[in-house]
């Protein structure tokens, strides 16, 4: 409870104590920490385990690039895996618990494989677990995988939701540390739109964790002054907790705002927002990582980085350990000794790489200047290091500097190569970066604060000028610039324990030489052999290192051997952050049709057709079985009438004095002659000569005709029009537009239909056979005066019409349709139905339409017109596809009448094997019809048209069913279509 | 050497410091019998076949990067055979039998994993297509097994049954399908190849084709000419401009599809899982992270990399389909090019111009048929005829009118 | 990405639908000797090239446009955008 390892000072709220709990253990901490900052005040120094040998690990750095310290936070549908306890905002009644351990965390069973480590060298199991073959899935793999991972899912849905959210600014600064906060000061005051992104919850990055001044202020002062100001500026969008993730293109980045994180609860509102940021320019200011030195045991809790120790100190007021060593190959590590000794943490030695004089006496500390660590001891938890030339020294922290790396991976997510840079020993953003990003401060290479300040001012001010900002004054805010000499060190050779590079993935030295050895040398190889970089903190303390080792082994420079380059996102993000409110029932629009509410009312079953929601049966007191259902509205509409809802066809509105030979060239059969007042049916086909759409074409006017098109390709077909229109014939008079949703159609199908309708269409109107016969089609008025169209069209194979009114009335004259065919018994007939009478008729629809198909196939050849220019023409006349032997569509019926029929049935010769070889067409749909009382289908096979009377096996292995099927003509129903012109 | 458990125990215990380079770092020779233009999986396989089935062996594979630094090493590592067409269905399903025996046979632990392959629907259209495709599989000697509702619920009780948007009705499964590790496939093909004889040759982009009298003799490269009975072009991606430096215009385009793996997970996702109502599939890797994709971007690129609304899109399919994965984060995505053909399925042929071959077309279908690829390009190199499975798999089959057209797409590449 | 419409400024790419190669509009003539040859070429084979290309895309979600855009396949830059109404006119297309 006492928080031990807690001292003096830091930007933490003393007054708000909080409490949380690790592994069930309670612990307190303060507003301000994170849960690796209060974990370290209470002195809890194993947090983890890695990945592949199950070493104990305890926290290494302060911020995202933590590789060891994960946790699973919070419980049940809320439990976030591999969640970093370096960058997780301390709240009241915070609970974690650790990861990837069988047993307790002190006790892991699985910490055997540590022991097992020599046989499980870099790629072994690319080597064994091939005899016996069977054992591989039996056996190895299952044992593989089930220590894989690191944290777990809780099966259940994520409770929590998810924003999305769009930003449009002149300047994107991306980082509010020193060179952050100065570029957007700098492009703030000078007007521009400014937002300012800062994955820490608090602005001002380095300067909260130094002891540096700016101007006359404490760096921590300075940034919260900064931070007011440019909060005051109505054109600057302050957004901390907001980690920019990604760089797209034409200045478009990704940011992912963390909402209710760093609370007990999200109380329903949006766990996190997904910004989409549109920015004229942004500057990267995204700071340095430090990159740690591999020695032996340098992976044993208490070694950390020697910037996250000072951090943790001055920005938390909690110290890592009571006598802390210091191990640098740089002036920074020394920082963190002088910065701890200034608190009256003891300094047990430094130890500096480099041969050159100390830079300061550390009261009480060793001093070795060409020093190495080469093992450390303490499996828990250091306890002593031990040093090249023998000596060893009792210490509870080891801070380990082997200098800074910019952060350049936003400048990496376009491709672009960083290049190395010799004076800093590390690699700087490349020349080619995405358009309208510049860099500014560490993560340019400019790693003192001086510099940072001096460049993120210059950035800030050119990123104005170029967005048509002119700036008053540009004096960037002075600091001193630090010392920053770095050597280029990267192991410690002596060291004959096992040295980690990467923590998290258990890659080591060693690893890497015999990687290098067995010739998988390029880095990137280097990576997928030994998975060096593919953990959760994708390799952001462990590439650099790693590819100064493998330039060493084979003899190169480091830019020889190569560089590896950071894809997005900078840090790991939610899934569901980015599916946003499209989830569940909201995954996708829902489209209703105008009766809708009217089936709900009638209790109808719907169906999914794309994105509408159709009614596919009306089920009535008594019905059990669906089929029940569709007999009867099938049977009901062919005795009497029936009413179906086809709002969902897609209408095409096409106007102008050359419509009529638009359409004859968008359709395969001629159009031109089209008389008005008359409806044509019409195939359309795709410029590759398959069928691609097919409906009814309705002339009103001599300028002004109504199409309609299947439900499925509304959408499609209409573009494919206006790319006609605008590429193909652009000085032809003819305009279109989608007028899908403006009318609601019905159709009237049945021998009664025409009754039916006499009582609805006002009286003006004629519909007798002889005025309004079969194909035609005209406006009318209904109901006393709404206006509609009616044309006379089938597909039910019954006399049929199809009504149209303006959507608003559709309900209304679905409702006066069923009240007025009373006197009738009409019936309401879903899609069901309407697929039965369609098969029963012999109508291709979807099944038969797929896009694989000819006109000639779907026995619609001869209605291709070879006089004029249309659409498909030509390239439907490839020898291919009119080969003797080719599919047409026919019927089916099963010779025992008694079977059903599948879909998707292969048809073989009797006799014949099930064989690719043999297979001879398939079944395209199927239904039961209850006119016949027996199934029928419909399907493709080959010179089926000559065919007519034989018998084939419809094989339908999936189902393990085999149905001895007669072909027959595909209309089962009045073949001569007397019905539809009665 | 041999791999075996028996040689890692013994290098274990000495140290692990007798491990022999993988392949040779080879000088390229002034000619060859063979050149394959590209190091990916499918180039790799060719040479391998070459050397093991018909023992041509004077044979150098020339890549421009490293080895399988394409597509081979930045797929989703998926391997299946259930397609439709005849065109198809028995080259993969011919793949699929390679699989099966692959790390035997080239000595390499490439972790074929046959955990499945379910594809869902959500429709009865879409059953009644997957009806005809499982049969077409069954026909040509492949698995495939038909599930209603309540088999998915059994095989995947995590996905969304209750409050979906499009309810899963049913899945046509493919239990010998699954993953196994790209890179180690390619690296077993490489290693295979290097101990035969072939000269891999890394760096060594090729920059132009020598053509006399209308035969190809040789190669323009990087590291200099280099003379050659035959060249074998394999370049997936990079197809269009490669063979535009022969004069040829092909029925390809290149797009990006995007990738994505999430952070390390506790094993929770059994096979492969695809959704029927959007573009999102899904396996788990043996290291515990969730492998994903889904539709390409759409446009014509080179560029290695993608978009945001692709991300979202593929995000939201799945979530919508398994809901749990909502709190596990992605941690990385990227993008490969892939040489997306006009009716979706590839070629192996020759072409136009005598001596020279083209492998490419695989849209982004390319991994699983790495073992048949190369088994039919080499068959194709060492016989000059087409093997049995890839008789229809030829470049002239547009104008023809013969199109391999799975999803009836037509010819807009970036819709198959 | 973002496609700046000639008409309309600039407009994020996810409101367009992408076809292809602009040469598309290049739709032979039918009658000609060598049409099959023609249509063909037209509809199958493609450039494909490695930096500038000219595309057509489709404003679906917007005034239902079809542009030409000129952009690079390498890195994503577009130099260019025309209606390509305007660009199949100028290329002698009528009706």
């Amino acid at each position: 409870m006492s928080q031990p390892y807690r001292i003096v000072g830091g930007l933490v709220g003393r007054e708000n104590l909080v409490s949380f709990r690790f592994n069930g253990k309670r612990f307190q901490g303060y507003r301000g920490d994170t849960l690796a900052a209060a974990l370290i005040a209470n002195g809890q120094r194993l947090v983890g385990r890695s990945f592949k040998y199950h070493r104990p690990r305890g926290i290494f750095s302060a911020g995202s690039e933590e590789p060891n310290a994960m946790v699973q936070l919070r419980h049940g549908a809320h439990l976030e895996p591999n969640t970093r306890a370096t960058v997780t905002e301390l709240y009241n009644g915070l609970e974690a618990t650790s990861q990837n351990h069988r047993g307790s965390l002190e006790f892991d069973l699985m910490a055997v494989n540590d022991l097992l480590s020599p046989f499980l060298s870099a790629g072994f199991y690319y080597k064994t677990f091939m005899w016996p073959k069977s054992f591989w899935e039996k056996v190895y793999e299952p044992a593989i995988r089930a220590s894989a991972g690191l944290g777990r899912l809780s099966g259940e849905e994520d409770p929590d939701s998810y924003d999305k959210g769009f930003l449009h600014c002149d300047v994107l600064v991306i980082g509010s540390g020193p060179a952050g906060l100065a570029a957007a000061l700098a492009a703030g005051r000078a007007g521009a739109r400014v937002i300012l992104a800062d994955e820490d919850f608090l602005l001002g990055g380095r300067l909260n964790a130094e002891t540096l001044a700016v101007e006359d202020m404490s760096g921590a002062g300075w940034a919260a002054q900064t931070a007011q100001e440019l909060a005051g500026l109505p054109n600057v969008r302050m957004m901390p907790r907001t980690t920019v993730y990604g760089a797209y293109d034409h200045g478009i980045y990704g940011a992912l705002e963390r909402r209710t994180d760093h609370l007990a609860t999200s109380a329903g509102k949006p766990r996190q927002v997904l910004w989409r940021i549109y920015s004229k320019r942004a500057i990267l200011c995204a700071g340095a990582t430090e990159r740690p030195i591999a020695f032996g045991n340098n992976d044993r809790p208490g070694v950390m980085l020697a910037g996250s120790v000072r951090a943790y100190v001055n920005r938390w007021g909690a110290t890592p350990g009571r006598r802390v060593a210091v191990f640098t190959s740089n002036d920074d590590g020394w920082r963190t000794a002088q910065d701890l000794s200034a608190k009256g943490i003891e300094i047990t030695a430094v130890i500096d790489s480099r041969d050159k004089p100390a830079l300061a006496s550390v009261p009480g500390a060793a001093i070795v200047m060409g020093g190495r660590v080469i093992d450390v001891a303490g499996r828990k938890g250091v306890t002593a290091i031990k040093l090249a030339k023998g000596q060893t020294i009792e210490t509870d922290c080891l801070a380990v500097s082997g200098g800074w790396n910019p952060n350049v991976h936003l400048t990496c997510h376009q491709r672009s190569f960083p290049k190395w840079r010799d004076d800093i020993a590390a690699f700087i953003p490349g020349d080619e970066m995405p358009v309208g990003l510049t860099v500014a401060g560490a993560a340019n290479g400019a790693l003192s604060l001086g510099a940072a300040l001096i460049q993120g001012t210059e950035a800030g001010h050119i990123a104005a000028t170029d967005t048509g900002h002119t700036a008053t004054s540009i004096t960037p805010p002075w600091a001193e610039d630090e010392p920053r000499d770095t050597a280029a060190f990267w192991h410690v050779g002596e060291s004959k324990a096992r040295a980690w590079l990467d923590l998290q993935n258990d890659v080591t030295v060693k690893d890497v030489r015999q990687a290098g050895e067995e010739g998988f040398r390029s880095v990137e190889h280097l990576k997928r052999y030994t998975t060096l970089g593919m953990a959760t903190d994708q390799g952001k303390t462990a590439n650099v290192g790693a590819l100064a080792i493998m330039a060493e082994a084979t003899g190169k420079s480091i830019p020889e051997t190569g560089t590896t380059i950071f894809r997005p996102p900078y840090t790991p993000v939610a899934i569901g952050a980015f599916a946003g409110r499209s989830r569940g029932k909201a995954f996708r629009p829902t489209r209703l049709t105008p009766s809708h509410k009217w089936a709900e009312e009638q209790k109808a079953v719907f169906v999914d057709a794309g994105m509408w929601l159709r009614a596919q049966w009306f089920p009535r007191a008594g019905e059990t079985h669906w089929r029940q259902s569709v007999d009867r509205e099938v049977l009901q509409t062919r005795a009497s009438v029936g009413v179906c809802d086809v709002t969902t066809l897609g209408k095409i509105d096409v106007q102008g004095r050359d419509a009529a030979e638009f359409l004859n060239r968008v359709y395969a059969n001629g159009f031109a002659k089209l008389p008005v007042g008359k409806v044509r049916y019409g195939l359309m086909l795709r410029e590759d000569g398959m069928a691609m759409d097919d409906g009814t074409t309705a002339r009103l006017s001599e300028t002004h005709f109504v199409m309609t098109t299947t439900t499925a390709n509304a959408v499609g077909v209409f573009r494919h029009m206006e790319f006609c229109r605008q590429c193909l014939w652009p000085g032809m008079d003819v305009h279109l537009i989608s007028v899908t949703e403006q009318w609601a159609q019905i159709a009237v199908a049945g021998p009664n239909s025409r009754a039916l309708l006499q009582k609805i269409v006002d009286d003006s109107h004629d519909l007798s056979n002889e005025a309004f016969p079969f194909m035609a089609c005209g406006e009318v008025t209904l109901c006393g005066g709404v206006p509609g169209r009616l044309f006379r069209i089938s597909f039910s194979g019954e006399l049929a019409y199809e009504v149209a009114v303006p959507a608003r009335y559709g309900d209304a004259l679905m409702r006066a349709l069923m009240k007025a065919g009373e006197a009738y018994d009409v019936v309401a007939y879903g899609t069901e139905a309407l697929g039965v009478m369609r098969v029963e008729k012999g109508h291709a629809a979807g099944n038969e339409l797929i896009g694989q198909t000819t006109a000639r196939d779907l026995g619609m050849g001869r209605m291709v017109s070879k006089k004029k220019d249309s659409i498909g023409s030509i390239l439907s006349e490839r020898d291919a596809l009119n080969r003797e032997d080719g599919l047409a569509l026919v019927g089916f019926v099963p010779v025992d009448r008694s079977e059903g029929l599948n879909s998707g049935a292969h048809f073989v010769s009797p006799g014949k094997e099930v064989t690719t070889e043999n297979d001879e067409g398939w079944m395209t749909s199927v239904a039961f019809s209850p006119s016949l009382g027996h199934s029928i289908g419909l399907g493709f096979i080959k010179r089926g048209a000559s065919r007519i009377g034989e018998t084939v096996i419809a094989a339908d292995p999936v189902r393990d069913r085999k149905v001895e099927v007669e072909i027959v003509s595909p209309h089962f129903i009045d073949p001569e279509g007397e019905r539809l012109r009665a | 050497m041999k791999y075996s458990g028996w040689k890692v125990l013994r290098q274990a215990l000495g140290g692990n410091k007798g491990w022999e380079p993988v392949w040779r770092d080879p000088a390229p020779k002034p000619a060859y019998d063979i050149i394959v233009v590209g190091g990916g999986g499918h180039g790799l396989a060719t040479a391998y076949y070459l050397a093991k089935e018909y023992g041509l062996t004077n044979v150098a594979v020339l890549e421009k990067s490293w080895l399988a630094s394409g597509n081979a090493g930045r797929n989703t590592t998926i391997i299946r055979s259930n397609y439709l067409l005849p065109g198809n269905e028995p080259f993969y399903e011919l793949s699929m039998k390679l699989w099966e025996n692959l790390e035997q046979d080239f000595n390499y632990n490439a972790m074929v994993s046959q955990r499945g392959v379910v594809n869902l629907y959500h429709s009865d259209p879409q059953r009644d297509a997957f009806a005809r495709r499982g049969n077409a599989m069954h026909m040509a000697g492949a698995d495939a097994v038909l599930l209603d509702e309540q088999g998915i619920r059994e095989l995947c009780p995590f996905l969304d049954f209750d409050n979906a948007r499009f309810p899963v009705k049913g899945g046509l499964w493919q239990p010998r399908g699954g993953t196994a590790r790209h890179d180690a496939v390619a690296w077993g093909y490489a290693r295979g190849a290097d101990q035969r004889g072939v000269d891999l040759i890394q760096n060594c982009e090729v920059t132009g084709f020598q053509v006399k009298n209308g035969r190809c003799i040789g190669v323009e490269t990087a590291r200099g000419p280099i003379a050659a009975k035959k060249v074998a072009v394999c370049v997936a991606g990079s197809s269009g401009r490669v063979m535009a430096q022969a004069g040829l215009r092909l029925p390809i385009e290149s797009h990006v599809l995007q990738a994505f793996v999430s952070e390390g997970l506790k094993p929770i996702i059994p096979g492969v899982v695809t959704f029927g109502a959007g573009h999102f599939y899904i396996s788990q890797s043996d290291k515990g992270g969730l492998v994903f994709g889904g539709d390409i971007d759409g446009y014509n690129t080179y560029a290695q990399r993608g978009n945001l609304p692709v991300v979202e899109d593929v995000c939201e399919s799945g979530m919508a389909l398994m809901p749990m994965i909502g709190r596990a984060r992605l941690l990385r995505m990227w993008g490969g090019v892939m040489d997306m053909s006009m009716d979706g399925s590839p070629f192996i042929d020759k072409t136009s111009v005598d001596g020279l071959y083209f492998n490419g077309g695989w849209c982004y279908g390319g991994f699983k048929a790495t073992p048949a690829s190369g088994w039919c390009y080499a068959h194709l190199l060492a016989k000059d005829e087409p093997h049995p499975v890839a008789t229809e798999l030829r470049l002239d089959r547009f104008k023809r009118g013969h199109m391999i057209d799975e999803k009836g797409a037509g010819a807009q590449p970036n819709l198959h | 990405m973002i496609i700046n419409h000639p008409l309309l400024g600039p407009r994020d790419a996810a409101e367009f639908v992408y076809l292809g190669d602009a040469s598309l509009i290049d739709r032979p003539d039918w009658q000609s000797d060598t049409a099959a040859d023609d249509f063909y070429e037209y509809q199958y084979l493609r450039d494909n090239p490695a930096g500038e290309t000219r595309e057509l895309w489709f404003h679906e979600q917007g005034d239902r446009s079809w542009l030409v855009v000129t952009r690079n396949t390498l890195t994503h830059e577009i130099t260019k955008v025309e209606l390509a109404r305007d660009v199949a006119l100028a290329a002698g297309r009528d009706r």
